[in-house]
């Protein structure tokens, strides 16, 4: 169990070095997308502006849904952000290369590559998470503590699941990420909001479907003390890690089974 | 090392733009062979007449879609990883190792891919230093490497874990004459002294012609020919040519025990079995001779030959 994952971080720490062959291109990358994650937060306030409420829910309140989402979706993206890429190792057959060898396909893809600029956002999340508390009235108990602690990691998880499985469309495909985008990056957007402000399918598909009500929503109803105002069960406020852990399962064994449908490419 | 027997697989393509119909493609039509250990085996065939498709069912890349195949007593796609660490795989049109880093990082990284003990990886690397010479660039990013240096760093890439078995896909493709000359030297040292079964896919006869005793030809997914390359000549390039330049143009000439194959202008070209001395002084009896000369089969020639169905 160790060892793999030592292997993963020889493999990263490769893909570190290999960045910082260009030194420049990655500093501008980093402030593009701290400026990018900038502006995307300022679309909050502007709503917050012209209305006082979502529903039930203040800006601080929001903000701390969208710091949660933010920092979960940036550090997924910054470690396997590149299986957007991936229809690109199938289509000029380089996975090929990963199959010959002795490890676990999904682990030489998710070595294949880090992105370093994508740690801006994760700073942003951080950022807007100091503003959140800063207006909010939380009372620290040992459970919201661990909620808290444990919520990110699950978030992490379970935006990875949804990029795995996305990823998986590409063996039958052999191309176009754009519909796995609409659920990893569109997944993202939605999540920052409460999800009651959306309609009940949408809800539902949040919920049970494509989890991401589980990044944030959910944990935050218990962190925040709110009830959801459409009468889910309040154990889905702890689901969270059980979620994720089925998430992970599922997108393994998608994986799997999509591995034997490759089909490589000639040459 | 490799058994294989009526290995097929099939590919669903669609064609058409709007009704897109279905058409299942055999790649590889229902194959058989064995390759015994310690051989060094050619496998040739035209562009997309199922050579990668079998290589990469031999690696595990692919899954049979019947048929059995077996090497060094593991069924490849069910059991990848562990035939992975048995075998080797180096495909000349790919880059497996990393770009940006110096060469020596790939070999660390993959020391411990296919984990390899500290002080065999030392020994190996060291041999392969000094067998391919690869001291001056090792610590060069693989990017800025000559395709001939990043040929020799593949196959040493390809070779760190020291498996029984190699595949190698094109290894000697766009190299010169000199840097062509290395890797197949390297080839036989290999096979020679370590014992490593090698099978290599090629479209140069040279690689074929110098290295390999044994040949599979395979067309439009079926096996043409299996065995030895002298008997390969013996069968399909007994025929010699011999090239007559004649005084002036004339009519095809009619000589006993051959047959024009071509005629331009005073020049023509006789296939014959045989003695050419004989044959010589026959056509001399019938027209005036300038110049002659004796062509000898090449195995390029035996090879358009048998894909050509003949």
């Amino acid at each position: 169990m160790v060892e793999p994952l030592l292997l993963w971080r020889r493999l990263i720490g490769a893909q570190i070095r290999s960045q910082l062959q260009y030194r420049l291109s990655v500093s501008l990358d980093f402030l593009g997308s701290g400026l990018i994650a900038f502006v995307d937060f300022l679309a909050v306030l502007v709503i917050f502006h012209n209305v006082p409420r979502l529903n039930t829910w203040s800006v601080h309140e929001v903000a701390f849904l969208y710091a949660l989402t933010s920092i979960s979706f940036a550090v997924t993206d910054m470690l396997i952000g590149h299986l957007d890429l991936f229809p690109q190792l199938i289509r000029t057959g380089n996975f090929d290369i990963l199959l010959v060898r002795p490890r676990s396909t999904l682990l030489q893809v998710f070595g294949s590559d880090f992105a370093i600029r994508r740690f801006a956002k994760a700073v942003q999340g951080g950022a807007v998470l100091v503003y959140a508390l800063s207006g909010l009235d939380l009372h620290w108990t040992l459970a919201r503590a661990v909620v808290l602690a444990v919520s990110i990691p699950a978030g992490c998880v379970i935006f990875g699941s949804v990029w795995v499985v996305g990823a998986c469309l590409a063996f039958w495909t052999t191309d176009g990420g754009e519909f796995t985008n609409a659920f990893t990056y569109g997944g993202n957007f939605m999540a920052q909001y409460p999800i009651d402000v959306y309609s009940a399918w949408l809800r539902r598909f949040l919920a049970y479907v494509v989890p991401l009500a589980f990044v944030c929503y959910f944990p935050a109803l218990f962190l925040l003390d709110k009830r959801d105002p459409l009468g889910l069960p309040r154990a889905l406020e702890f689901a969270s890690p059980a979620v994720a852990a089925v998430a992970a399962c599922v997108a393994g064994l998608v994986w799997r089974f999509a591995v034997r449908h490759y089909r490589s490419a000639g040459g | 090392m490799i058994e294989v027997e009526a290995l097929t697989k099939r590919f669903v393509v669609r064609r058409g733009r709007f009704r897109r119909e279905r058409h299942v493609v055999e790649a590889v039509n229902g194959i058989s062979f064995r390759v015994e250990r310690g051989e060094l085996l050619g496998y040739l065939g035209p562009n997309g007449a199922g050579k990668s498709t079998t290589i990469k069912m031999l690696t595990g890349i692919l899954v049979p879609s019947s048929g059995r195949v077996s090497v060094a007593g593991l069924e490849p796609s069910s059991r990848r990883i562990e035939l992975a660490r048995r075998i080797g795989a180096m495909f000349g049109q790919r880059v497996q190792l990393w770009w940006d880093l110096p060469l020596l990082d790939s070999f660390e990284l993959l020391r411990h891919i296919y984990k390899v003990p500290a002080d065999r990886y030392r020994t190996t690397l060291t041999r392969f230093r000094e067998v391919l010479d690869l001291d001056p660039f090792l610590s060069t990013p693989v990017r800025q490497l000559s395709l001939g240096q990043r040929i020799r760093g593949e196959l040493t890439a390809a070779m760190l874990h020291s498996p029984e078995l190699l595949f190698l896909d094109e290894p000697t493709i766009g190299l010169d004459v000199v840097a062509k000359q290395r890797v197949r030297d390297f080839l036989v040292q290999v096979n020679r002294e370590e014992g490593v079964t090698v099978m290599l896919t090629t479209h140069d006869l040279g690689d074929i012609e110098r290295l390999c005793e044994r040949l599979l030809v395979i067309d439009h997914g079926s096996l043409i020919w299996d065995g030895s390359i002298a008997d390969l000549k013996e069968r399909y390039g007994a025929e010699r040519t011999l090239v007559v330049d004649l005084e002036e143009p004339a009519a095809p000439l009619e000589v006993e025990g051959a047959r024009v194959e071509r005629v331009d202008g005073p020049r023509q070209w006789l296939r014959f079995r045989g003695s050419a001395a004989e044959l010589t002084a026959r056509v001399a009896r019938s027209a005036r001779l300038v110049d002659l000369q004796v062509a000898e089969p090449d195995i390029e020639e035996i090879v358009r030959r048998i894909y050509g169905g003949g």
